[in-house]
């Protein structure tokens, strides 16, 4: 080579090695800003779940406190006593609850689950916007109105307050939420899982039930669980369908008495004692399914595919 | 497999503990005892219905729960008693939903009118007890032993239309020279939910005040011109103690349980009076009673009389359908006015005065099932 | 090739097990249109008293007078669009975020406790929150918070508005706040099930392609989740705006003004039908708080025009069961 060439040729090198390096120093400026940036998302996530977490804590705490007093083993099996009497409980109100929340999930389920594999499964765009358009109306719905139009419906037809009425009332709270969250669920199956069964000729409902719905059971029973625990607290739909009662009924054509109704009649009185019992009854809603709910979850554990 | 195992335990115990539960409720029958003294009411009947259900006032709720606990052990009857409101109580005795209603405010004309298509006739009012309603404060000046505060008719309607905004205006402190050095605003508390005792606080302030009685008026629920909003007495009760300089009313009950101090106002009679058994009692003693017990007994006469009470009724169709449940029902509402009256002192409440017991008598003689008297013979000696 | 192939699918009782299931779920759907009609149909029916008398102004006006019979609900709607919306500010990122972290950063054990936890507060009564709120988180935020936004915040033009005027813990803020704090498990418990949802092969591309862990999310797995959030995100709305118990005994319950500080004294319209509806005694105005409720759906349906409006922008998700 000539001198000429050999020093443009040396130069070029020298200005490829600078643009190298540049672009070296470019590529690890942005790396590290790429790796700052997940750092902090990072901690940005953990601190907004601790917070989270700390506001719960925080209540729970306030309730045990308050009410930790109050339970005993009569709380669990006796009915209320009048005041100036030590002991009493809420019994009738636990089986109450219970069997309010047992009939109206049996109601709720199966519309609800149903609503959203139809949604999600067959409905032409415009039939599906407006049922999940109708479903969120109803989920906003205050709980009041909702008791209002049970009570409108089923108390004034059969001239009776009445724990399937409040059952009822209890299953229209939770339609709403299974339906939605059960629907966006499956709306994230991808469709290949779908063609595959139908590629394999098997029919559509049994593609539905067998392949789709195993593999989001853990969702489904989440939405139907936190719809569960919603309606388990409700007050004021119970107030104006199931009314109330003082003492023992399973009979689902009478009255019927509700964990949240005695809070409510407690903490609305005077009396301190009766305070007590108010926070040791929401105490005992709390602990009831969180153990109802933690069961079915360790329950599931095992069901999440792998994809 | 392990989790089927672990679904059926949870399962079994689930289905252990209700049936634990089932057995205890079979064993929850009360012994019927005898209350020394009725000699009216004095045990179980034969051919009286075994439940009835009642709903309405959340102000008499304790005073009725305690005397049908009582009174299943007497008789082994279960009433069944809830606080949904007086509104609620009202439309449910005037739909059939229920056995009887509860209300702190009597119905008016167009309500009676509407229930006697579905009722089959009148809706008649049993006085039952009276309440008193109490003005409380929070001041941190003044402690447990200071005097308690006196307002006029005309103070306490001025504070609450917003007239009166400071605890050192002259009008306070001429009848309370200890708010001479208190330079606060007034914080004015009201109830955010209708309410019996809005209603008697009202109605009281509508009676004394024609301000009020043409700005504002009476009601369960008005549109307070100034204060905040709490949702039941507990609500008010609550506010009083955490928000200091503040003001409000609350039921007697709530403000001896909570000892919240207590005001006294000056009556018709222009004596300054606190609310106690006897003075709300007085209430009643000094007016004229209707045949139909619908009346609001706010600033009645006489010396001792505390000015804002009013009773509190129970609402029974007076044309029954059912004998066994007449049977029951009249049988209670006897023991109510007679034997339940022992209760009330002590749970906040005031006993009816003999005056109102009488007419209430006369009330239940007419309730008829079938065309005939409903109360069984032998009880009203 | 047969036209029809010999397969399962094609035999008669396999069309018609077919058809029996489409039908049963169709009329589960249908029903839900009926529902909400039927509930309409019998608002209104008990509404059109007032309706009639009020028409309009019902919506504008700001007196609310049951004695002399003048009914405004305005101050009502205001603190319903305030504190839910409000709400849903201050829940979501919560929620999103917790959701991110316990699907994708914590353990798997970690997690589940985590969620556990947090889903909790589902099972708490609205009477026990609308407690708790009066008596430890209304005193709090006299105390500590509201000073603290009014110095801090106050002084600052515009926004400062939010913050001005003397508190006494019960107002729309504390409202908000607490409404927040019942709907955050709600948008997180669904969020979490979307967010695991997503397929390992969107992230793991992504990794492969050199990105960063909170890259792929970003990129793989918040668009592919983003349509089913914003539906966790609508229920716990609903939730908000139809909240009674807990809102009512923290916010005040002030009827009066309108004004642009979050320290007044507001009212809901969920929280005045529950005040008001069991004590309602003349017709006028039982129909006024009928109408309160059908009002309720009115915004509701509004609320929800819009977010949807926001999310066609945005696009729907791939990869789900419908193209839309």
């Amino acid at each position: 080579m000539t001198m000429e060439q050999t020093s443009t040729s040396a130069l070029n090198t020298a200005v490829a090695a600078t643009q190298r390096q540049a672009l070296f120093n470019h590529e690890e400026a942005r790396y590290l800003r790429r790796k700052a940036t997940g750092t902090f998302m990072v901690g940005l996530l953990t601190t907004l779940t601790a917070l989270s977490v700390l506001i719960l804590f925080i209540i729970v705490a306030y309730i045990t406190i308050s009410g930790i007093g109050g339970i005993d083993l009569a709380f669990f099996i006796d009915t209320p006593k009048p005041l100036g009497e030590t002991g009493g409980g809420i019994a009738q109100a636990i089986l109450g609850t219970f069997e309010m929340l047992i009939v109206g999930a049996l109601i709720a389920i199966p519309v609800g689950v149903g609503t959203a594999i139809y949604m999600a499964e067959y409905a032409q765009g415009r039939l599906a916007s407006i049922v999940r358009f109708c479903l969120e109306l109803l989920a906003s719905l205050p709980s009041i109105v909702i008791g209002v139009f049970v009570w409108a419906v089923v108390v004034r037809t059969f001239h009776s307050f009445s724990g399937i009425a409040g059952a009822i009332a209890l299953a229209f709270i939770m339609i709403p939420i299974i339906a939605r969250s059960v629907e966006e669920i499956l709306r994230l199956v991808p469709n290949s899982l779908r063609e595959a069964g139908l590629a394999l000729g098997v029919p559509r409902w049994r593609v539905i039930i067998g392949v789709v719905i195993p593999t989001v059971l853990p969702g489904i029973v989440t939405g139907i669980v936190l719809s569960i625990a919603r309606a388990a607290g409700e007050t004021a739909p119970l107030l104006l369908t199931s009314l109330g009662n003082e003492f023992f009924n399973f009979d689902l054509s009478k009255p019927m008495a509700a964990i949240p109704l005695q809070i409510y009649n407690y903490a609305t009185s005077p009396y301190d004692d009766w305070h007590k019992k108010a926070w040791a009854a929401t105490l005992v809603l709390v602990i009831v399914v969180a153990i109802f709910s933690g069961a079915i979850r360790f329950t599931m554990r095992k069901f999440r595919y792998v994809r | 497999m392990s989790n089927r195992k672990l679904l059926a335990a949870v399962a079994s115990t689930f289905f252990l503990s209700l049936s634990i539960g089932f057995a205890f409720a079979q064993d929850a029958t009360p012994e019927a005892t005898p209350i020394a003294g009725s000699g009216m009411v004095t045990g179980p009947m034969e051919g009286e219905a075994q439940s009835l259900n009642g709903a309405g006032a959340t102000f008499p709720q304790v005073l009725y729960t305690t005397w049908f606990s009582d009174y299943a052990k007497l008789t082994n009857v279960q009433i069944n008693y809830q606080g949904i409101g007086s509104g609620g109580g009202i439309k449910g005795v005037t739909d059939g939903t229920l056995d009887f209603g509860a209300s702190d405010a009597p119905m008016n004309d167009k309500q009676l009118e509407d229930a006697k298509a579905t009722c089959g006739g009148n809706i008649l009012h049993i006085a039952t007890a009276l309440g008193g309603v109490v003005v409380t404060y929070n001041i941190p000046e003044l402690d447990a032993s200071a005097e308690a505060l006196k307002f006029t008719p005309d103070t306490l309607a001025a504070i609450y239309a917003g007239t009166i905004t400071n605890w050192k205006d002259e009008k306070l402190v001429a009848d309370n020279p200890s708010l001479a050095e208190v330079d606060q605003p007034i914080a004015v508390i009201h109830r955010s939910d209708g309410s019996g005792t809005s209603n008697i606080f009202t109605s009281y302030l509508k009676a004394v005040n024609t301000d009020w009685a043409t700005n504002v008026g009476a009601g369960t629920s008005v549109n307070w011109p100034t204060g905040i909003g709490q949702k039941g007495n507990a609500g008010i009760a609550g506010a009083i103690k955490g928000v200091p300089y503040s003001l409000g009313y609350v039921e007697l009950a709530y403000a001896e349980q909570n000892n919240l101090p207590e005001a006294l106002i000056k009556n018709a009679a222009g004596s300054f009076v606190g609310a106690t058994g006897d003075s709300v009692t007085a209430a009643a003693a000094g007016v004229a009673l209707p045949d139909d017990m619908r009346i609001m007994i706010v600033n009645g006469e006489g010396e001792a009389t505390y000015p804002i009470a009013g009773f509190t009724w129970l609402l029974v169709c007076e044309n029954q359908t059912d004998a066994a449940k007449a049977t029951t029902l009249t049988r209670m509402l006897w023991w109510a006015i007679h034997d339940g009256q022992a209760y009330n002192q002590k749970l906040g409440y005031s006993p009816l005065p003999d005056a109102a017991i009488k007419a209430d008598e006369a009330q239940i003689l007419k309730i008829m099932v079938d065309g005939k008297q409903a109360l069984p013979a032998g009880i009203a000696q | 090739m047969a036209a029809s192939s010999p397969s399962i699918a094609n035999e008669p009782s396999t069309r018609r097990a077919e058809r029996s299931f489409r039908s049963v779920v169709l009329i589960a759907a249908i029903s839900m249109i009926v529902l909400l009609v039927g509930v309409i149909i019998i608002l209104y029916l008990d509404a059109r008293p007032a309706i009639e008398r009020y028409g309009f102004s019902f919506l504008i006006t700001s007196d609310w007078d049951p004695v002399f019979e003048n009914f405004g609900a305005a101050p009502y709607i205001f603190g319903t669009i305030v504190t839910s919306v409000l709400a849903l500010l201050l829940a979501t990122p919560f929620a999103v975020g917790a959701a991110l972290f316990i699907s994708e950063y914590a353990p798997k054990t970690v997690g589940g406790i985590l969620s556990f936890i947090i889903e909790l507060l589902v099972a708490i009564p609205s009477v026990g929150f609308g407690l708790w709120g009066l008596y430890v988180l209304a005193p709090f935020m006299r105390s500590t918070v509201d000073p603290f936004l009014r110095n801090v915040i106050g002084p600052i033009p515009i926004i400062g508005e939010l913050f001005k005027g003397p508190t006494i813990g019960q107002d729309l803020l504390t409202a908000s706040v607490i409404l927040a704090i019942m709907i955050l498990p709600t948008i997180l418990s669904i969020s979490r099930e979307i967010i695991a949802q997503v397929p390992r092969l969107q992230k793991e591309g992504m990794l492969a392609l050199g990105a960063t862990k909170w890259e792929m999310l970003r990129m793989a797995v918040l668009p592919y989740a983003w349509g089913g959030i914003i539906g966790a995100a609508m229920l716990g709305l609903a939730r908000a705006i139809g909240e009674t118990m807990a809102v009512t005994m923290v916010i005040g319950n002030s009827s009066r003004a309108i004004t642009p500080s979050l320290f007044t004294p507001g009212y809901t319209i969920a929280s005045a039908i529950a005040n008001q509806f069991t004590e309602a005694d003349s017709e006028i105005y039982f129909s006024a708080i009928v109408e309160l409720g059908l009002v309720l759906l009115l915004v509701s349906a509004v609320f929800n025009i819009i977010a949807r409006l926001l999310v066609r922008r945005m696009n729907r998700q791939p990869g789900g069961a419908q193209a839309q």
